[in-house]
């Protein structure tokens, strides 16, 4: 049941987009975001479109296992649509009952809801699709570093975020051996109404948290008992270096946005 | 003098109630001493609540006495400059496997303790490869440890441990939560350490059969040191064991019941062909 959870998950594959800098990825989320929202008219929109299926075809990631991703949302996706649908007044009104309007506007705002969300997610799993939880934490630390100088403790939080990644699996599989333990005793995690079900996950998650404590007290110990004393005087196994194919990358990202905002500014149609 | 050496040390668990009061005392470490002397292959046994644990702690600095000091390496446990060097130069693999490995990739977690200590990244490459081939783990080195069964994983956090080059391991009951096959790799890494690479090995665990091979034996009980020996000294005196509730190794238990039924078999029979050779000596005599 809980290991079914796709969303972040590692897709290995050989490829440009794989080798790229983390970094690189997560300044090209950003930029992929802003345009995203910035852009207008149908110009604007295939020029994203055509860079979302370019990144997908050098990715290697097959697109169906992308297009699963999105399924965790399809019920996000419908209400957005459905409330930009019938919510929207403005514009030439086709049909209305109460509160409730269908207008041209509606319409608009809908579809274009629906793919500026479809794209997001498509274009945001990609990244994590390429990128190893370790590189990406290892990315934002370098990234973030310069946030070290107000007294953001930057280190300590992408070694947070890598502990978590490491644990979850351990974490899940405890929680199913828990509730296997609990069933084996009458325990009934599946009938009864919404409130009896939270009810009868609280002997679940006591045990969970109990063994989560004990584990992190371990792990300290463990870390102080190999020399770690934070992230002053550390070196790395791995350091970041940026390489020819990263300033390529960030030569067309940069490129990329100021076509996707040319193309509102030249050709604003649809809209 | 030997390069971990404890003198009269105690440590005491204070419990405290709500105002800070102590409610009570528990004495975990009571005036033990100890020298391991460099390049040995050290055992300490007991049941759950002897000390040993505690006493392993100590040796890495991770609790200090109460009472008492320890050397490691000639650095003063108690002086907290020495820490870090004290714990570069004694490593310690815990109990369970999975809340010892920090990163998501083997090699990468090998690679965390040079880490910490600021080894250039050159190097760290190396040790990293050095100690995985240490451990015989080099082809899962891509690996997630999650993948790994229990011994592969106790050996990971030995190749850890290797990688920061201590003088001293310790091993706080590596062996407690693994199968039959994982207790043997992991015993026979350790031995292998000792053997290649002259590390100074202290176990510590309540499986007899792991003792055997030691240099030495310290046996632990309510915190103090009970007996100390050879492993065939310890083992020769069976009703003592007994006393403080610890199995003898089968072989051994069986030729101290034939001796005391009048078969001549002699003392200190330890492993199964020993115990073989002695019955086929009184039969063929």
């Amino acid at each position: 049941m809980l290991r079914d959870i796709t969303l972040g998950q590692y897709y290995p594959a050989d490829s440009v987009v794989h080798k790229l800098d983390p970094r690189v990825k997560l300044f090209a989320t950003m930029i992929y975001i802003i345009a995203l929202f910035t852009f207008q008219g149908i110009l604007g929109f295939a020029i994203i479109t055509g860079m979302l299926i370019f990144m997908i075809k050098i990715s290697k990631v097959p697109f169906s296992y992308i297009v699963k991703g999105l399924k965790a949302i399809v019920v996000l996706l419908l209400i957005t649509a459905v409330f930009n649908l019938v919510f929207t007044p403005t514009g030439t009104e086709y049909w209305h009952w109460g509160p409730f309007h269908l207008t041209s506007t509606g319409i608009m705002n809908a579809v274009l809801m629906t793919i500026r969300l479809i794209y997001l997610i498509i274009g945001t799993s990609l990244m994590t699709l390429t990128t190893t939880p370790n590189q990406l934490t290892d990315g934002l630390e370098k990234a973030l570093s310069p946030l070290n100088r107000i007294h953001i403790p930057v280190h300590a939080i992408a070694m947070m975020m890598s502990i978590a990644l490491r644990f979850i699996p351990i974490l899940i599989e405890e929680t199913d051996k828990i509730m296997k333990a609990q069933m084996a005793r009458g325990a009934d995690f599946e009938d009864g109404n919404l409130i009896q079900k939270a009810k009868s996950m609280v002997p679940l998650l006591i045990p969970l948290f109990v063994s989560a404590f004990r584990r992190a007290d371990d792990l300290a110990m463990a870390m102080e008992a190999r020399c770690y004393s934070g992230g002053e005087g550390r070196t790395k196994m791995k350091p970041l270096r940026y390489q020819g194919t990263d300033r390529k990358a960030y030569v067309i990202l940069i490129a990329f946005l100021v076509l996707v905002i040319v193309a509102r500014v030249l050709l604003r149609w649809p809209q | 003098m030997g390069i971990i050496k404890a003198k009269n040390v105690v440590h005491e668990f204070f419990r405290r109630d709500e105002e800070g009061n102590v409610e009570s005392i528990t004495t975990a470490l009571d005036h033990v001493n100890l020298d391991v002397k460099a390049g040995q292959f050290i055992a300490i046994l007991g049941h759950n609540g002897s000390g040993k644990s505690t006493l392993a702690k100590h040796i890495n600095a991770l609790l200090t006495p109460t009472e008492g000091v320890i050397w490691v390496d000639g650095m003063d446990v108690l002086d907290e400059d020495n820490t870090i060097p004290i714990r570069k130069t004694a490593g310690m693999v815990f109990q369970n496997p999975d809340n010892q490995i920090i990163a998501s990739v083997v090699e990468e977690d090998v690679g965390f303790g040079p880490e910490n200590i600021g080894v250039p990244t050159e190097e760290i490459w190396t040790r990293v490869n050095q100690s995985l081939e240490a451990v015989d783990m080099v082809k899962y080195r891509k690996h997630s440890p999650n993948k790994l069964s229990g011994g592969q994983k106790q050996r990971v956090a030995i190749a850890g441990v290797v990688a920061m080059e201590p003088k001293c391991i310790v091993f706080d009951e590596p062996t407690a939560m693994l199968d039959p096959n994982g207790r043997k790799e992991v015993i026979a890494t350790a031995h292998d350490l000792n053997k290649k690479k002259g590390v100074t090995i202290i176990l510590i665990t309540h499986y007899m059969e792991e003792v055997v091979d030691a240099d030495y034996v310290y046996v632990m009980e309510k915190g103090k040191i009970v007996m100390d020996g050879t492993p065939r000294d310890i083992f020769s005196r069976v009703d003592e064991l007994k006393e403080h509730r610890l199995d003898v190794p089968q072989a051994t238990l069986v030729a101290d019941e034939l001796r005391s039924a009048g078969v001549p078999i002699p003392q200190g029979i330890l492993t199964r062909k020993e115990l073989v050779d002695a019955i086929m000596s009184v039969a063929n005599a």
